[in-house]
């Protein structure tokens, strides 16, 4: 664990039993209890996360609203100051360079989270980027931890703690006058796990005691510490992208079924080009949701086939534990990505059966 | 973390239970744990034959699919079939929760084996 980067939170892992893991150089919570009850109570009840290794870019100067408009798949002049909004930041061939969230402050003032793996790799993107606008990238990753609370109780915990604030607190949109135990927190109504949720941003300072009070608080509501596992088979369950796998330098958020975050009438972007043909011509291969019809499991990976010819790969595959049933994403041929379609996943070098199906898995619960 | 004393043991951490020419073979509690929630297993073919240390099934956790190697050569007699509804047997009771029975082709290979001591050991240098 030695070579490996700590959160402000890691000093508190023991007190919760955590079994850690090596994610992307970071030393993180795999599980506490296990997989499985942390992804049950998040579904029925809340769980909380760390995610403090995620990086945040903050974006300032007079031009940062039109920079980042110019770096980003949706349409950032849509948003108010004080909302949140889902982005594909893109290559110049459409792909992805990493999935974002977009914090307004106000047209000067944006805070940008990034994916812990793309960190070092975004920056510098948008670094380079920069050039020509009046506009100042800083990471600030370091000095900022952040806590994710989510499930159906997550409101309840969250005004047990900083009372009807927790209500002011609309899908998609933060506060940054909140504090919690005299830490000052940013908190926004978003979430990576298809329930109902809050993530918390606070200096690393106070961290693990937040962390403690919101577990001993949330305990009457069923909170549990929850670590990188379940956040993987929830995400899942409900469709959302995890970059490496459904997203990637070589794949556009158009073949990731992403297309509603691209606004292909928007004054130019990185990428808007390359999506634009594509949107022409038609994708090759889209992303694909389907379910195992033999018995087997589907991982990430593993090669489909369609009456015996490769047709594409597993992107992320699991039992899902709240279905109840082994499903899959792919990347597969445009052709049969309708749902529907018998396909075969290779499964340890045997072929096994298995049906397109509509996505998403499990239906957000939202709270708009 | 359980080790239990009328078994052998395998340094994949396999179990044996051997008796009259027969051999369960199971998974241990370190393994268990090790792997985390079972979701799945792969039991092989009544019948199938095996040399010691070839791959006769397969665990699945959430994460991740891990091969089971069989620490004695024998023939398949039966499998516990209950493993196919309730994976999650092996992690309640991983010693009651056989994968396999072999009709043991060679008692010596047993003295290969690592006793419950040499096991224990084996996972206190492992951690």
């Amino acid at each position: 664990m030695d070579h490996l980067l700590k959160t402000p939170l890691y000093p508190a892992y023991g007190e919760y039993g955590a079994k850690i893991v090596d994610f992307a150089g970071w030393a993180l919570p795999l599980q506490f209890e296990g997989i499985l009850p942390e992804h049950h109570a998040v579904r029925e009840a809340a769980g909380m996360f760390d995610v403090s290794h995620m990086g945040e870019v903050e974006v300032t100067g007079k031009d940062a609203l039109f920079y980042l408009n110019r770096l980003l798949s949706n349409d950032i002049t849509r948003i108010k100051d004080y909302q949140v909004q889902y982005n594909i930041m893109l290559n110049e061939n459409g792909g992805a360079v990493d999935d974002v969230l977009a914090y307004r402050y106000s047209d000067q003032h944006f805070l940008v989270i990034v994916n812990a793996a793309n960190r070092i790799k975004d920056v510098q993107w948008m670094k380079e980027h920069a050039q020509g606008y009046q506009v100042t990238v800083n990471d600030s990753s370091d000095d900022v931890a952040q806590l994710a609370l989510q499930g159906p109780k997550a409101i309840d915990i969250m005004k047990a703690i900083i009372g009807e604030a927790a209500e002011q607190i609309r899908f998609f949109r933060f506060s940054d006058s909140i504090r919690i135990k005299g830490v000052s927190c940013l908190i926004s109504r978003t979430g990576y796990t298809g329930e109902d949720g809050f993530e918390i941003y606070l200096k690393p300072d106070h961290a693990a005691d937040v962390w403690r009070y919101l577990l001993e608080i949330g305990k009457e509501y069923g909170l549990k510490p929850a670590g990188l596992g379940c956040r993987d088979t929830l995400r899942f369950e409900a469709c959302l992208p995890l970059y490496g796998h459904e997203l990637a330098e070589d794949i556009t958020p158009l073949e990731a079924g992403l297309g509603s975050f691209v606004k292909l009438e928007k004054q130019n972007f990185i990428g808007k080009q390359a999506l634009a043909k594509q949107v022409e011509s038609g994708v090759s291969r889209k992303l694909t949701g389907f379910e195992m019809t033999d018995r087997g499991i589907a991982r990430g990976g593993y090669e489909i086939r369609k009456d015996g010819k490769k047709a594409g790969y597993v992107t992320t595959g699991y039992f899902a534990p709240t279905l109840g049933k082994n499903l899959g994403l792919a990347l597969i041929d445009a052709g049969f990505s309708g749902p529907g379609n018998g396909i075969e996943v290779v499964i340890r070098g045997k072929s096994v059966h298995g049906v397109t199906v509509e996505t998403p898995f499990y239906k957000k619960k939202y709270k708009k | 973390m359980k080790v239990l004393e009328n078994l052998y043991y395998s340094k994949d951490h396999e179990w044996v239970r051997a008796e009259g020419g027969r051999a369960l073979i199971g998974i241990t509690d370190h393994a268990q744990l090790g792997l985390g929630d079972v979701v799945y297993v792969e039991l092989p073919e009544e019948g199938a034959e095996f040399q010691a240390g070839d791959a006769i099934g397969v665990v699945e956790s959430v994460k991740a699919a891990s091969d089971v190697y069989t620490p004695v050569s024998g023939k398949v007699l039966r499998v516990n079939e209950e493993l196919i509804d309730s994976p999650e047997r092996i992690n309640e009771d991983p010693y009651g929760s056989w994968l396999a029975e072999l009709e043991i082709t060679d008692e010596n290979e047993l003295e290969g084996l690592l006793s419950p001591e040499k096991y224990k050991a084996l996972c206190l240098e492992e951690a």
